[in-house]
């Protein structure tokens, strides 16, 4: 019981933890909840298709099958975190206003919404398909509890997912979004990262120097804090030259962009006399004053 | 991303080639355990890994020390490349059977 409740809280603490940082950035925005959830349980269904689909992932494209499947999902993470990351750089700091102003959940969506609900459809597909394929075989080996074995798992992975989840929201608001924006980059590199592995195993992409240095005797890969390090910041102790050329390419692209998009953003809200800004300002002074009595009475 | 993208696609072609010239090396699971439990490579060279599973129930080769993590479903075979490493050995161990899957590289 307790090798199936390691291996799937060690597949579940991976999902959970990406989960988190998306629900935490999305902090505020209407019906997250649903997106959240929603994505959560497209990332189950997924996770069960990709497992009856996985011999023939298998034996897909001469054998690399499953790699370009990881690496193509990821990448496609990638893409929407990166868009999520960009669109907060240009309305991070209004949504943040608005909740302080408010203290309640700002009413308009982010745009990028429905991008994060795939981004956690995947995360979970990827660690579901392999709880699935793990239970499959464990089932044909006659193991004992394994539902025990699943649900102390499932409940441990989402446990800690939580207490990251309501450790974010502890940061005070001025810095939130900024902190959160950080903390998607970083998930982003090393996902990026994780994707070029993926393609260095198949030999679709040369590893550059294999070994840039060794930190297993700091942090193990095969450790909790390790693993944990590795969803959240891209960690590796023996990261090969493609890897890091990714993983920096990734980071940069994003702010650069994100300082592109900033700077775009900015000059027409310093002219209040615009007919543009005054007409944006309209209607948060009328939320402010509609909020106003609710939180008095 | 979009940035590194050329670069990424540029680098693809000329790969290709080392598939081919890559010796390869076979393992076999059966009862999850592998066999042979010590494989020895030459370092500073890619290998290309062939793993069969002889068993009923799907596996994921995995390792901590070096970049490897691909299932192979039961009764089938997958192959994948690893390397160049340094001399050393590297355990690697499979994902579904941890008290019994587990394996070192010895290379030399």
């Amino acid at each position: 019981m307790w090798a199936v409740a390691l291996l799937v809280f060690r597949e579940v603490l991976e999902a959970a933890l990406i989960v988190s940082v998306v629900a935490a950035a999305t902090r505020g925005v209407h019906r997250r909840g649903w997106f959240v959830g929603g994505g959560i349980a497209l990332g189950v269904s997924g996770a069960v298709l990709v497992a009856l689909s996985a011999g023939l992932l298998a034996s897909a494209f001469s054998g690399v099958g499953q790699e370009l499947f990881n690496a193509t999902v990821l990448l496609a993470a990638v893409l929407m975190i990166g868009w999520h990351v960009l669109w907060m750089a240009s309305h991070g700091r209004e949504l943040a206003r608005q909740m302080q102003a408010l203290g309640s959940a700002v009413q308009s969506g982010a745009s990028s919404l429905t991008l994060l609900l795939v981004v956690v459809a995947i995360a979970v597909l990827r660690e579901g398909s392999e709880i699935v394929l793990f239970l499959y075989g464990m089932r044909a080996g006659g193991a004992d509890h394994l539902w025990a074995g699943l649900a102390i798992g499932v409940i441990a992975g989402s446990a800690l997912g939580l207490a990251l989840y309501a450790g974010l929201l502890r940061i005070p608001m001025r810095h939130f979004f900024g902190f959160t924006n950080g903390m998607l980059s970083l998930l982003a590199a090393g996902l990026a990262s994780s994707a070029a592995r993926y393609l260095i195993q198949a030999n679709l992409l040369p590893a550059w120097s294999p070994q840039l240095w060794d930190s297993s005797w700091l942090l193990d890969n095969g450790s909790l804090l390790g693993q944990t390090a590795h969803i959240l910041v891209g960690y590796d102790a023996r990261p090969s030259g493609m890897q890091l050329t990714v993983y920096a390419s990734t980071l940069l692209a994003l702010w650069l962009g994100a300082r592109l998009v900033t700077r775009a953003a900015q000059p027409p809200r310093r002219q209040a006399s615009s007919p543009e800004s005054e007409s944006a300002a309209q209607p948060r002074s009328e939320l402010m004053q509609q909020a106003q009595p609710g939180r008095t009475s | 991303m979009k940035r590194s993208l050329p670069f990424v696609l540029a680098a693809l072609l000329p790969t290709s080639a080392l598939a081919a010239d890559a010796p390869t090396y076979t393992l076999v699971l059966k009862n999850h355990r592998y066999q042979p439990s010590t494989l020895h490579i030459p370092a500073h060279s890619r290998i290309k890994l062939e793993l069969i599973n002889q068993d009923p129930s799907p596996e994921e080769f995995e390792s901590n020390d070096f970049p490897a993590e691909k299932i192979v479903m039961p009764n089938s075979r997958m192959s994948l490349f690893i390397g160049p490493l340094k001399p050393g050995r590297y355990n690697f161990y499979g994902d579904f059977h941890q008290p019994t899957a587990q394996g070192t590289l010895v290379v030399e």
